[in-house]
């Protein structure tokens, strides 16, 4: 079963729906002993950084997604603000994050934007920096949807899955071993975020 | 290759898909699933979906279907109509629709959208301006479906929706609805430049010619209705339709 985390932010009937379309099991919960159960997590959500770790504390959730995440190495997929979360600590609040990742979340650089309107709202081409089990080996160029006004900025190469442009190139897949996390919203993304999803619900990291 | 979003807007009146002229005279389209089902199919970067009288007849939004279209929406959906409580957008997003669009509450309670936008985020909260040429070619904004002219001009209460907190502003041009004879550019120009985010022009637009010209006069993004529904050898017979990833690349995407 894939937990859906519901900790108050984000669209998550949509994801359950993309969930279900792909063949996949969920359930959505902020119920710490039901996360604990999970064969794999999702992190959903969109909003504020400091509003997201906010209620993450108040539900009593970051024990155990560390658990699920680290110790368990369960596969866990982040959403928009569910990605940055798994960063270490974001511009946006000042707070730290469930630190997955050494990355920091900051605002998109306005001065190198020209006259593009932050936030970025829309469909943007990805790049894939290599190859993952999440995305199909196709020559079709893949594009998703976008809503951010905040992007991730990665210490590590390797943790790089992929980048898009938006005033210039910013990382917008990251990976590590059991974790992945992304920056656009498959849900929400026609065949392209579809079979995304269906590549987490069969993924085996 | 920067990708602009091009919206499908569809009128909804008592759970059917209707098409309207400067707010009047509504012609039945057919059923709303069925066309988001061929949306899907073509693929459309966002939907739109307005219940066209909902606040001129005090409606509650029409929840049980505006769920079913969630359902079927692969891509954003952005509802509008009738929306005056923050207490109905958390159950819209509740359903699956990712943005709510606030038009007449917007002046009637213009809290809500910063308590929405506090809530959910700007990039869910989308205030929608609709604006009327006067006889003196004066730009008024107007409200419950095209019914009260409001005092402030269209670059000032945008600049509020901003401030309020709204994540993006449509900006529906009445006289140019269903004119199929070109978007309002002078009001593009001057509403786009007004705000800091994006402005999503509505209203004449006949194809991918119209959207070049609306994002050269500033506009993030374009909406349309009638040109997605008409089939344009003749105006008044209905067909669904949507351009192919391939003209869009040449005839809009590449040249901005």
């Amino acid at each position: 079963m894939i937990v859906i985390v519901d900790y108050g932010l984000g669209n998550l009937a949509s994801i359950g729906n993309m969930i279900r379309k792909a063949g996949g099991k969920c359930l959505i919960s902020g119920d710490p002993d039901r996360i604990a159960g999970a064969e794999k997590i999702l992190l959903p959500g969109v909003g504020h950084f400091a509003a997201g770790m906010e209620h993450i504390h108040s539900k009593g959730l970051e024990a155990v997604l560390n658990d699920k995440a680290l110790k368990q190495q369960v596969p866990v997929l982040g959403i928009c603000l569910g990605m940055q979360l798994m960063a270490r600590h974001s511009s946006e609040g000042d707070v730290r994050g469930l630190g997955w990742f050494d990355a920091d979340v900051r605002h998109f650089r306005t001065e190198q934007m020209q006259s593009l309107k932050v936030p970025h709202m829309g469909w943007s081409d990805i790049h894939l920096a290599g190859t993952h089990a999440l995305f199909p080996a196709v020559e079709e160029q893949q594009r998703f949807y976008f809503v951010h006004s905040y992007h991730m900025v990665c210490d590590r190469e390797e943790d790089i899955l992929a980048s898009a442009e938006y005033g210039y190139r910013f990382t917008c897949a990251v990976s590590r071993d059991n974790t992945i996390g992304l920056q656009f919203h498959p849900e929400k993304s026609h065949r392209f975020g579809l079979e995304v999803m269906k590549r987490f619900v069969q993924w085996n990291p | 290759m920067r990708r602009i979003r091009i919206i499908p807007v569809l009128g909804i009146e008592g759970g059917q898909l209707v098409k309207t002229v400067d707010f009047k005279n509504p012609n039945y389209i057919g059923d709303p699933l069925n066309a988001i089902k061929i949306f899907n199919d073509k693929e459309v970067d966002e939907l739109t979906i307005v219940d066209i009288r909902a606040s001129k007849n005090k409606a509650e939004p029409n929840y049980r279907l505006i769920g079913e279209m969630a359902g079927e929406c692969f891509m954003p959906l952005a509802y509008g109509g009738g929306i005056n409580q923050a207490d109905q957008a958390r159950r819209l997003f509740d359903l699956g629709v990712e943005k709510v669009i606030i038009g007449s509450a917007f002046y009637t309670n213009p809290d809500i959208v910063s308590q929405l936008a506090v809530r959910y985020g700007a990039q869910s909260i989308v205030v929608c301006l609709d604006v009327d040429k006067g006889l003196l070619g004066k730009w008024k904004v107007k409200s419950v479906s095209g019914t009260r002219k409001q005092e402030q001009n269209p670059e000032a209460l945008a600049i509020r929706a901003a401030n309020a907190g709204a994540g993006e502003i449509v900006l529906h041009a009445i006289h140019k609805e269903g004119a199929m004879s070109g978007y309002d550019l002078p009001l593009i120009q001057l509403v786009s430049a007004a705000v800091g985010v994006p402005v999503v022009a509505l209203g004449g637009a006949r194809g991918i010619p119209d959207f070049l010209d609306a994002i050269q006069a500033g506009a993030s993004a374009v909406a349309a209705s009638s040109t997605f529904i008409y089939n344009r050898n003749n105006v008044r017979s209905i067909l669904i339709n949507y351009p192919t990833q391939k003209q869009l690349s040449e005839e809009l995407f590449n040249k901005i």
